[in-house]
This record gives structure tokens, C-alpha cells and sequence, in this order.
């Protein structure tokens, strides 16, 4: 064959495996098309792993129970046993390693996203005992007069 | 040629056109038990039992890592009134991060609205997250392989492997998806798969004080979730779209989208 053939054949040759060679490095063994096959299934498998690794924020209540056993256990009993001690007191985290980390939501805000009444009959958020926040003490803090571990009204 | 032959030869040549070109297809055991694994996880949302406080929403963007103050949410909540004229008035203000507080409709630019007391025949709270279709088109159409369905179900986002196309967040019939302001890669639900892989439930059914989230096994025939699923009436968001949404809803209305 003619050698204007052959070079430029050659550049080719060259380029592809060049393109194959940096595949080979670049693209992970894992990736690749797993069980789900080409449609669904076509992805790097390690990131599974990553995924599942992802820090876990909120712990629970048995969490908080494992110190504060008392108040955990106060609030059980209460009509606001059923909320997570982290819906107001925030993620825990890696809590007993940094304390001051956690902040304490006492404002108005986080009582009336239940409890201000909404008159909709089809959805349990009519049931709830609520108020009318423009009306019920507009400048004060829920938490002046009503204590959220025990909310009953008869304890105020 | 016999008329024996000739019938003979016709009836092999009918019986073997008759057996479909699936048949002689090898099979892949790796196939059928992706098929079948014991795990599959699904989504369970009573529409009745939730208030709209948005506990759930809040708690899935610090589990998730996803600023409050951005305008984006793995989940979110939204209010469907409807009134005796017929109207249908919904609103989802910051996806109900801060709840539902007031009886106005969010109109965005356009204002509130407020609706009379009277006026409101079904008033209702409906949580969307990311449906983990068994057919999920978001995958369909990643170019580069970074969004997948694992064995289990959940479709994930490889923060590595994407490029920010884009083409799955337009892909997604439910809206579910959007771009991680701090990682600018595509982001959606995962149903926490961080967190229900160690038993945990997902955070925002950690959160829901009131059971209106659950997250459940659909391979596990003991599982309560999939016992609902199975014995129950539920719907599915969007069915039309042949997706196979793995969120089911209980009280679910024709007016919710």
C-alpha cells in the first residue's frame, strides 16, 4: 500500500488507542451496566457505598434518652409525647461532642405550624386545638405561658 | 414432492414460525434476580393524617444537607382547597418548610388570595417526594450514567459521575428533581437511603409526628406498609405516564397533580 494510506491509517490507529488507553484510566472497573441492565442499570457501583456512608443527622429519641432520660420520659407522658425530641431541639448529630451546636426552636413560628387552626374539613389539621395567630397574644412567645413538654391547658 | 411430504414439511415450518424469537433468547440469572431481590423499598402517604406543619420538609433538608434558605427541597407539601364553586386553589409557599400557618393562598408574585370560611368544601394537605418509579424516565435519558435504579429500588444521583445536563430534572413528570445549589449536580430524593439501610426510617417519617409518612418494604409480605399497599385503596401520582410510581397515597383527589 501507498504511504499516503499508511499514515494517516496510523494517526488513527494512534488516536483510538489513545482515546482507549485514557478510557482505561479514567472510567472506574465498577462502572459499567449491573443487573438492571442498559436502560436502569448502567452506573458506577461504589457509589452505593457513598450513598449509603452519607452522615446520619437525626438520631431519635432513644438517642436523647441515653442522658436525658428524665426529660425524654416527662415529655412521653405529655400530649406532645408523640413529636421528636429533634423536630424543635434540632439534628442531634454527633450532639454530646459539641453541645452549644444545638439550638433550641422556641419561637412562635414552629407552635403555629400546627396549631394555627385551619378550618379544613377533609384533613386531620382541623382536629388539632389551634388559635388565630393575628389575634392569640400577637407579640409573645408561645412558650411564655405554655410549656411544650406538657402542653395540657390545666397545667398552665 | 409427496402430497405426504408436502403436508409434513408445512406443518414443521408452521410449528417452528409459531414459536416467538423471546423464546430463544438466553436468560440471564443475574436478570431474574434483579427481578425478584427481598428488597424493594416503597412510600406510603396517608393525605388524611398530615396537617401541613412541614416538620418533614424541614427535617429532610438538614438530614440532606440542602440550604434552607435556597428555594429547593428533596420534599414538599402541598394544600389543595377547594371550594363550592369548584375551584381548585393550591399553593406550596417555600414547599412548606415553615408549614401552612395561614388560611391565604400563596399566589407567589401575584399575592394571597383568602377564601372564604364558608366557601371550602375539601381542604387538605398532600406531601410529594420522589416516586422511585420502577420505570424512571430521569434515568432514561442520563447521558453519562450518573443516575441509576439500584437492585432495590431507589434511584440515586452519582455526585462524581454527573455533568449537569440537566436532561433528567426536565425528564421527571413529578418535579421532584432540581440542581444542589452548593454541589451543582442534579439532586433528588433518596428516600435517605443513608438512613434505611440502617433501619432507620426516612427523616421526614422520623419527623411526621403524626404517621402521615411511612417508608416500607414491598418484598417483605409482613411489612404493615406493604399490608396497606396491598389490601387497601391507594393511588399513585401521574399512573398515565407508565412510570410505575413507588408512592402511594391514601385519600388521594383527582384534583391533586
Amino acid at each position: 500500500m501507498k504511504n499516503h494510506i499508511w499514515r494517516p491509517l496510523l494517526v488513527v490507529i494512534a488516536l483510538v488507542l489513545a482515546i482507549l488507553i485514557v478510557r482505561a484510566i479514567v472510567v472506574p472497573d465498577d462502572f459499567g451496566v449491573h443487573e438492571a441492565g442498559y436502560m436502569y442499570g448502567w452506573y458506577r457501583e461504589g457509589n452505593i457505598e457513598e450513598w449509603k456512608d452519607f452522615k446520619v443527622k437525626y438520631q431519635g429519641s432513644a438517642y436523647c434518652a441515653g442522658c436525658h432520660v428524665d426529660k425524654v420520659e416527662d415529655r412521653e407522658r405529655s400530649r406532645h409525647g408523640f413529636i421528636e425530641c429533634e423536630n424543635c431541639h434540632g439534628p442531634a448529630i454527633d450532639h454530646p461532642e459539641d453541645p452549644p451546636a444545638l439550638n433550641i426552636d422556641t419561637s412562635r413560628e414552629l407552635c403555629i405550624r400546627c396549631h394555627s387552626w385551619l378550618p379544613y374539613p377533609t384533613s386531620d389539621r382541623s382536629s388539632i386545638p389551634g388559635i388565630d395567630p393575628a389575634t392569640h397574644n400577637p407579640d409573645m412567645e408561645c412558650v411564655m405561658c405554655h410549656d411544650p413538654h406538657h402542653p395540657n391547658l390545666e397545667d398552665m | 414432492m409427496k402430497r405426504r411430504d408436502f403436508l409434513r414439511q408445512t406443518a414443521i415450518a408452521v410449528a417452528g414460525a409459531a414459536i416467538p424469537l423471546s423464546a430463544l433468547e438466553i436468560i440471564d440469572p443475574r436478570e431474574l434476580l434483579a427481578a425478584r431481590p427481598d428488597l424493594r423499598w416503597i412510600f406510603l402517604v396517608d393525605t388524611y393524617k398530615c396537617v401541613g406543619c412541614g416538620m418533614c420538609v424541614q427535617a429532610c433538608k438538614k438530614e440532606n444537607e440542602i440550604p434552607l434558605e435556597a428555594n429547593v427541597t428533596r420534599t414538599w407539601v402541598e394544600r389543595y382547597v377547594i371550594t363550592s364553586d369548584g375551584q381548585v386553589h393550591a399553593d406550596s409557599p417555600k414547599g412548606a418548610l415553615n408549614g401552612f400557618t395561614t388560611q391565604k393562598i400563596d399566589l407567589n408574585a401575584a399575592g394571597e388570595r383568602k377564601i372564604d370560611e364558608g366557601q371550602i368544601e375539601q381542604g387538605f394537605f398532600v406531601p410529594k417526594l420522589c416516586n422511585q418509579c420502577e420505570n424512571p424516565p430521569c434515568v432514561q435519558v442520563c447521558p453519562v450514567g450518573a443516575t441509576y435504579k439500584t437492585p432495590d429500588g431507589i434511584v440515586l444521583v452519582d455526585r462524581k459521575w454527573c455533568i449537569g445536563c440537566g436532561y433528567c430534572i426536565m425528564g421527571c413528570p413529578y418535579g421532584v428533581r432540581f440542581f444542589h445549589p452548593e454541589y451543582h449536580v442534579a439532586e433528588k430524593c433518596n428516600f435517605c437511603y443513608h438512613r434505611i439501610h440502617k433501619g432507620m426510617q426516612t427523616a421526614c417519617a422520623f419527623a411526621c409526628p403524626f404517621g402521615a409518612r411511612e417508608i416500607g418494604n414491598l418484598k417483605d409480605p409482613n411489612d404493615p406498609v406493604t399490608h396497606t399497599v396491598m389490601t387497601q385503596r391507594v393511588g399513585v401520582l401521574k399512573d398515565e405516564f407508565g412510570t410505575k410510581p413507588q408512592v402511594f397515597y391514601i385519600g388521594l383527589n383527582k384534583e391533586v397533580r
